[in-house]
Order: C-alpha cells, then structure tokens, then sequence
C-alpha cells in the first residue's frame, strides 16, 4: 500500500524583488510523481534549493499543492477536514533542533504532541516513556532540553514525533546542524524506528552517506525528481551524479575511480566491507 | 557574561512546599501580600513573619540563598528608607543641618522596610520552590474563569512557557552576535551613552531578525505536531488538589486573617 502518493505535483512560488513587486514564478517542486511504500526507508536527495524541503513540507500539508494532488494514507492533503488526521499520521522532524522543542523538560515536549491529540494522561506517560526508550534518551527525560548536545536534542525532536504514533515520519535534513557523531546518533535512531518499529521513513538529506541504508533513493534537482532507484542503483551513476553536484560517498568513489583505471570493480560499492571484498576479488587475478 | 544571568530562581530539593499545587501558592502568596499592606501595627508584622519564617522552614530552601536573592533591591530599600526618614513631618527626634529626621519618619520607615522585604521574601519563596512551567501552568487553571471574558488565558499561559524555554536559547544568542560584532571591532563597553546605544543598534538587529525566524519555525513546528489551541488538549501533568493543599489552603487563610485582625487592631504601636 502507498502510504505517500504524489501526483503530478506543483509547487510555484512568487519571486519578488525588494520592493515586493512580483518578478516572476518559480517552480519548488515540478510535476513530481512519487510513491513510497508503507514500512520503507526512502531518502530524498538533492542540493540545496532543489525542492526537496518544499516537497517534504506537502507530505504533512504544511504546504499545499499548486497543481496535481497529494495523498497521503489516501487522504487528500487539500482538504481541511482532513488536514489533522494527515499530520497525526506523518510526523515531521525539522533541521534546527533548537526551534522545534517546545517543552521545558525533554519529556514535557515528547508528551506535547499527544497532549495535542487529546491523549488521556496515563496513555501520555505510557507513550512518552515508550517514545523516549526508542530513541535512546529516556535517562535525560528530566533534563532541561538546553543542557543536551545536538544530537540528543534531534533525539528527542524525534521522540516528539513518534509518541504522536505516526505512520510515517519525514525528516527535513535532521543532521544538517550536527556534528558528525550527533549525526551518527541521530541516523542510528531513525534506522532502528524503521527496523524495529516498522515506521515508514522519509529522509530528506543531502550527505550521501546517510541514504546507503535507504531502500529507496530519490535525487531532485530544479524541483524535479531526476534520479530514482536503491542506493546501489543511485551510486552507480557517479557521473550523473556529479552532474547534479552530489557526491557520492568515499568508497564508492574510489571503487569508481579502480575501475577508470582499469581495475574491474562493480558499480555502486556503499561500505568499506563491499570494497575491501570486490578490491581482493578483483585483484586476486 | 550574559550567562551569569539565572533566570526562574527554582532551587530544587525536596519539600512539602515544592510538592503543594502552584495554585495554592499563587493564592497564598498573593493573600499574604494583600494582607502586609493592610497591616497598621508591629503585631501584625510580627504573625507575618511567623508565618513567612515557617514558610522558610518548610521550603528547605537555605536561607542565605534567599537572602542572595534581596541584594538585588537592597539599593531601592535603603533609597525608600531614607525617604521616608527625612521627608516625614512630625516630632523631631535629631536633625543635621536643615535634615530632620522624625519620630514618625522612623516609624514608617522601619513598616515600610518590614513590609517589602517580607513581599520581596515571600513572593522568592515562591519562585524558588515552584518551576516555571509549573507555574504558568497554575496560572492557566487559575485564571481559567477568564475565558468566559474571551480572555486567551490558554494562550498567554503557552505563550509565557515558550518565552521560558527561548530565553536561555536567545541569551547565548546574542552573547554569539556579540562575540562576531566584537571580532569585527565593535565597540560595546566604551563611550558614551549615546555611541553605545547605537552600538547596540548592531546587535539588537541580527537579534530581532533571528528572533523571528525561530519564531516561524516554531510556529511550523508546532503546527507540525497538531497544535491547535487549548480545544480538546489533555494534559501530561494536569493539576489536581490533593488532601494537603486544601490544608495549606485552610492553613494560609487562618494566618491571613490573624495577621489582619491583629494587624489593625488599635494598640498603638
């Protein structure tokens, strides 16, 4: 079952100059077609001001459809009267984690979310307690959220969103402001959401290494969908790539770059393990 | 610098005043003020501060603490007093030059010492053994009957608790802003009043801009997680009277109303 379906979808914004005068209409997202499958990891690549935040801010209808339509649990994102239940159903996590906690205690803010949805108190307790384990942060829960690194406040951003018990949770670059362990951290927790809880994930990145355990891979550029196919599919087309100025991850490169020069490697290495096999097979002749 | 500033002096321990519902403290508190300036008499100051010393007592809250706390008004009290001293027609009890100082102008000036520091004490006590989300969230169920008056009183009270949470964030904002302004030569600790204001012109400005975009974000966020306003919201830690707060609460209105009785009564003192 689709549990995110775009169809042909447009978004145009107005361009102004400084005077406020239109100057023309640019269009953030163009006719994109997209499915993403209830329970998969689909990451959604692309360079800055490729549309690909535009695209995810649709998928809660926080941002509503110029053109074409967007359903989400089969539900039109256009509609008031469904405008609610599309937002319990897909969560979303935002890249500053500073300005998306609420609450002055991280279990305050995990607990807001549910508070919002008329939750009854026990249940708040149950989920919020359920919530922080999931993430790994339930030794911080009286903490203030000021006194945590990045990470762990992506941490509990998340945690926010997932005691709200989503289907589907979209990601709008959440590492982009930490550091490469909070990043770790953070990618760790989101994997294990997909894995163990079987939440549908949608991460919109643009650090190549994160989308190697996606299931699915979308590449934007200027709005459109360019690129689409698993993180082996994606990463064999490092020219096409390149083009679209993304960069695929170290090993990948380099297995890449053996096989320019002659070395017979396979296309789309994703880990130093892939490599380090495909390097002893190739050189083994 | 800026992070010396401590804001919402909760001191955290363990007592049966940090237990009691902010409501009952909020009420509390705002009796005994209302009961200190009804007060004529040293009687009534003395079951005041019977009740102010228990209240102490209960809070375990170490009273240097507290009083680290008055430091910050003891200018404005000494400016009061002084006032106070000089200015009140009356038996004159010893002059220096043209200033005399009264029998009455000292009278007043001691109630009048008694009184703030016991407000200033008391309202501390507050602060100190109430967190600040736990007090607005008193003071949303408190003024809740408003609502009927198209008060926004859900509202205001959110609105207070997200000011709460960003302040800290936006301090070490603009100590970020000045340290980059101070990098670039910027000059805010020398000249005077008039090039620092302008000075500050440089730091108020990204603040603001940054300011409102957290704002927008927030609000995105917010909305994000189904925020609609107070309709149909549950509460994680909701607030409900338990058998000791409607004892303190028969507590507090007993000292309230002894403290005033005596207090005006006509005794002379």
């Amino acid at each position: 079952m689709n549990i995110i379906e775009t169809k042909n979808l447009v978004f145009e914004y107005i361009r102004r100059d400084e005077n406020g005068e239109a100057e023309g209409v640019t269009e953030a997202v163009d006719h994109v077609d997209m499915q993403i499958q209830q329970g998969d990891f689909v990451a959604v690549l692309g360079h800055n001001g490729s549309g690909k935040s535009t695209l995810a801010k649709h998928f809660n209808a926080l941002l509503l459809p110029t053109e074409g339509t967007v359903l989400v649990t089969g539900k039109d994102t256009s509609k008031p009267e469904n405008l609610w239940d599309i937002r319990k159903r897909a969560g979303m996590v935002f890249q500053n984690p500073d300005n998306q906690i609420i609450g002055q205690v991280v279990e305050e803010d995990v607990g807001f979310g549910p508070e919002n949805l008329g939750v009854k108190t026990s249940e708040i307790w149950r989920r919020v307690e359920e919530s922080l384990k999931a993430v790994g942060i339930y030794e911080f829960r009286k903490f203030s959220p000021n006194k945590l690194s990045g990470g762990q406040k992506q941490r509990v951003s998340i945690a926010g969103v997932i005691a709200m018990h989503p289907q589907c949770i979209i990601l709008d670059e959440p590492t982009a402001m930490l550091d490469p362990n909070g990043r770790k951290e953070v990618i760790r927790a989101i994997r294990a959401l997909n894995d163990v809880e079987n939440i549908t994930v949608i991460l919109i990145t643009h650090y190549m290494e994160e989308i190697v355990h996606a299931d699915k891979v979308f590449v934007m550029e200027k709005g459109k969908v360019v690129m689409d196919g698993t993180p082996r599919e994606i990463f064999s087309r490092v020219e096409e790539l390149k083009k679209y100025r993304l960069d695929v991850p170290k090993v990948t490169e380099l297995a890449y770059e053996l096989k320019k020069s002659g070395v017979p490697m396979p296309d789309g290495i994703l880990n130093t393990e892939e490599f380090v096999e495909a390097f002893r097979k190739a050189t083994r002749r | 610098m800026l992070r010396d500033i401590t804001l919402g002096q909760y001191y955290q321990t363990d007592s049966i005043l940090h237990k009691l519902d902010p409501r009952i403290k909020l009420i509390g508190t705002f009796w005994f003020i209302v009961a200190l300036f009804l007060v004529k008499n040293f009687i009534g100051y003395a079951v005041a501060l019977l009740f102010l010393a228990a209240c102490i007592k209960l809070s375990h809250v170490p009273f240097k603490f507290i009083v680290k706390g008055m430091k910050s008004i003891l200018i404005l009290l000494l400016i009061t007093m002084v006032f106070n001293l000089v200015l009140t027609p009356g038996r004159e009890l010893a002059h220096l030059g043209p200033i005399k100082v009264t029998y009455e102008g000292l009278t007043i000036a001691a109630k009048m010492a008694i009184r703030l520091t016991m407000l200033i004490i008391g309202s501390s006590i507050l602060t100190l053994t109430t967190t600040p989300s736990n007090l607005t969230d008193g003071m949303e169920k408190l003024f809740a009957p408003l609502k009927v008056f198209k008060v926004p009183v859900h509202e205001v009270a959110m609105m207070m608790s997200i000011a709460l949470r960003f302040i800290p964030i936006l301090l070490e904002e603009t100590d970020k802003i000045m340290k980059a302004q101070m990098a670039r030569a910027a000059d805010f600790e020398s000249g005077n009043l008039i090039q620092r204001a302008k000075s500050l012109g440089a730091l108020l400005e990204p603040l603001f801009l940054s300011a409102f975009q957290r704002a927008l974000d927030l609000a995105m966020a917010m909305e994000a997680r189904c925020y609609r306003g107070g309709e149909g919201r549950t509460k994680m830690k909701p607030l409900v009277y338990a058998h000791r707060d409607y004892a303190a609460r028969a507590i507090i209105y007993l000292f309230v109303i002894a403290t005033v009785v005596l207090g005006r009564m006509n005794i002379g003192l």
